[in-house]
């Protein structure tokens, strides 16, 4: 089961691996993390993605709201949420393989951000499963680097807001 | 006013009275402002010691424990005691001396990151960087370590900060954290739907843990199961919450309690845990605990309910306020027969002996120190086979009991006895500790000569780290291997040495000698000769 966990934070040093201390401490998983400030300079938001029982995914959400540097957690599945994540990828490319990837990008509304005659970064914002997709229909290339944000999440929006 | 001064002052409208520690040149701005407070320095002989100390000041005291050490090592030497602390939610505040601000970093001389190695046993770590925030942070780590589920605050302080100028000192006002508010009081609908399975059951029993003691709530939980002649049982953690003789009580559960008392729980319909985790070694299976029974669990915390068991009734809150509204219901049902069946059951078993001519049989023991032990003594158990002699066979006539339940840290109980002591110097306190314990503590005898408290430490002379070989015997077939103390000292000579009367106590029949070292005030080493193939289990 995959659980998203959005985490409001004190914005101080150290509080990013208080919370990660917890995960590996306890053998909680991360499947990714990223963080941020938000729109209050002394908070942070943390995206965690993780994955477990339904217990493990409750004991998560509790010991988070227990650190003390912790404001405010909200959990949600990903079908409650609006997800994005981002890609940069640097292929090495041959001169009959340009055409089929400038292909896929048009396809699944990649961009081409940089490239020389041999190389070239290709970049995506979009929902993960699409980011795996692309990543799929890349793969036979030659790959020399992948880069990824992790999910960003944030639940839809309500009819009470 | 410097940063130490600051700090200093800051403790004092903490109402600290005494600092136990271990000096370095990393927080000798600190030791040395102290010297014109009105707060007592007590130097221990090892930090572990100091951290021990102010955990054993802190249960006898019912207040925060404090202690102070240096950087590097002296800090690294806290670690421990702070996770005692932590496993068993006691509130102590650690102030330890860090090197100056600008070389954090740098892997100068006694430089470590202490923070980082503390932090999964702390409830909350400061790392102070300005002279002027120390009055807010003292005033923040007091109302942490002693609120909610009470635990260890730790506050790494910079020598050039408690050097720095802060300013004047001005008292700070009420803590207001938006990253913390613990839920004190129950929720109505709870407390509600306890009172109707209450109602409803025919065979309840309350379990009661540390958390009643943390949070005082004995008398109150005591008044409860009167009012419906509720029978009750303890964790290791509770023992104390009850007189032994209390006619409800049926003493300790778990792999190391009373048989019927384990039997009670089992066959009870409705379990109602306050202030215990539900853990391994209370329960043996505790996700099987709600098959056949209603669980209410009331804890402080919200993250240990469901985490070993799922409750049928969660109740979040303190113990006090929860049972102070429980108690103002008048429910129609009285389990006074339920009670005395268990009762009944209880007189059967036979209690645990060990009959040997040639040892002190250690249960019998116990017993009988408690018997002697004034009534409101403290009794401090150290970790090991001691520990289990000491939980199953204490008498409580309404005096404390420690020990160190969570972490089972051995050595925890002189030094936590030491720091009893200045919490209440007129009680009569034993430390019970096996030889293995006591060689790893044996500096603080040192401490123990130098202030005279009415410390017995009741050592259980095996002459092997019993535990682990009763251990080897039942899970390894006999194959021991290190156990065996080997050379062991002549205690009379260590006792001597530091100037601490001592008796040897070799056989049941010299058991009516320890009435004469109880009538004496004073410390006392007696060594207890225990025969190394007597085992907890069998």
């Amino acid at each position: 089961m995959k659980r998203i966990y959005n985490v409001w934070v004190e914005n101080r040093s150290g509080v990013l691996c208080k919370v990660a201390g917890l995960f590996s401490r306890r053998s909680y998983n991360i499947d990714s993390l990223t963080v941020g400030e938000t729109q209050d300079k002394t908070v942070s938001s943390m995206t965690i993605l993780s994955s477990g029982t339904p217990h493990t995914l409750e004991q998560i959400e509790k010991q988070l709201n227990k650190k003390l540097d912790v404001i405010k957690v909200r959990t949600f599945s990903e079908e409650q949420a609006i997800c994005r994540e981002v890609i940069l990828l640097k292929i090495k490319y041959t001169s009959d393989q340009r055409r089929e990837i400038m292909e896929i990008c048009e396809f699944l509304k990649a961009e081409i951000v940089d490239a020389t005659t041999t190389h070239m970064i290709i970049t995506l914002c979009d929902t993960p499963d699409r980011i795996e997709k692309l990543l799929s229909m890349v793969r036979k290339f030659n790959i020399v680097e992948i880069s990824r944000t992790g999910t960003l999440a944030m639940p839809k929006c309500g009819d009470g807001e | 006013m410097n940063g130490a001064n600051l700090l200093t002052k800051a403790l004092e409208q903490e109402g600290v009275r005494y600092v136990f520690g271990y000096p370095g040149v990393s927080i000798c701005p600190f030791f040395d402002a102290l010297k014109d407070s009105g707060i007592n320095p007590v130097l221990m002989r090892t930090e572990q010691s100091a951290g021990h100390a102010a955990n054993g000041y802190a249960r006898a005291a019912g207040e925060v424990g404090v202690c102070a050490v240096s950087s590097g090592p002296g800090a690294t030497n806290l670690i421990t005691a702070i996770a005692t602390a932590f496993a068993d939610s006691i509130p102590i505040v650690c102030i330890t001396g860090q090197v100056p601000t600008e070389q954090i970093g740098s892997d100068m001389f006694q430089e470590a990151d202490i923070i980082g190695a503390a932090e999964s046993f702390v409830k909350y770590s400061y790392s102070v960087r300005t002279a002027k925030d120390i009055p807010r942070i003292v005033k923040e780590a007091f109302h942490i370590a002693s609120t909610g589920r009470k635990g260890p605050v730790l506050i790494d302080l910079p020598v050039d900060v408690q050097n720095n100028e802060g300013g004047a000192f001005a008292p700070v006002g009420n803590v207001n954290l938006r990253t913390y508010k613990p839920t004190m009081k129950g929720h109505a609908v709870q407390i509600k739907k306890v009172l109707k399975v209450l109602e409803e059951s025919k065979r309840p029993i309350l379990c009661v843990g540390g958390g009643v003691i943390s949070s005082k709530a004995g008398e109150k939980v005591t008044a409860f199961a009167e009012k419906y002649n509720l029978p009750v049982v303890s964790t290791m953690m509770g023992i104390g919450v009850m007189r032994s003789d209390h006619p409800l009580y049926m003493g300790m559960v778990g792999n190391n309690g009373k048989k019927y008392a384990n039997k009670a729980m089992n066959e009870s319909d409705l379990l109602i845990m306050v202030g215990a985790r539900v853990a391994d070694r209370a329960v043996s299976q505790p996700d099987l605990i709600t098959k056949d029974k209603i669980l209410v669990h009331i804890d402080i915390d919200p993250a240990e309910i469901g985490k070993n068991a799922g409750p049928s009734i969660p109740i979040v809150g303190d113990a006090g306020l929860i049972f102070d509204e429980l108690n103002k219901a008048d429910l129609k049902c009285d389990f006074k027969d339920w009670t005395e069946q268990l009762i009944r059951y209880s007189k059967t078993r036979d209690e645990k002996q060990q009959s040997t001519a040639k040892y002190v049989d250690p249960n019998l023991l116990v017993k009988t120190v408690s018997e002697l032990l004034d009534e409101n003594g403290i009794y401090v158990a150290d970790v090991g086979q001691n520990q289990i002699y000491s939980a199953s066979n204490y008498i409580c006539k309404g005096g404390k009991y420690f020990t160190s339940g969570g972490m089972g840290t051995m050595g925890y109980s002189l030094p936590a006895a030491i720091g009893a002591h200045f919490a209440d110097p007129d009680a009569q306190i034993v430390c019970a500790i096996g030889d293995g314990a006591l060689q790893m503590v044996l500096s603080e005898l040192s401490k123990l000569a130098e202030i005279g408290p009415d410390i017995k430490i009741i050592l259980m002379d095996n002459r092997s780290l019993g535990m682990i070989r009763e251990y080897q015997h039942y899970h390894y077939e006999n194959r021991y291997t290190m156990v065996d103390l080997g050379a062991v000292p002549d205690y009379s000579l260590i006792a001597k040495a530091y100037g601490i009367p001592y008796r040897r106590i070799k056989n049941n029949k010299e058991l009516n000698a320890l009435e004469a070292v109880f009538n004496e005030k004073g410390p006392y080493l007696v060594e207890v000769n225990v025969d190394s193939d007597a085992f907890t289990a069998y």
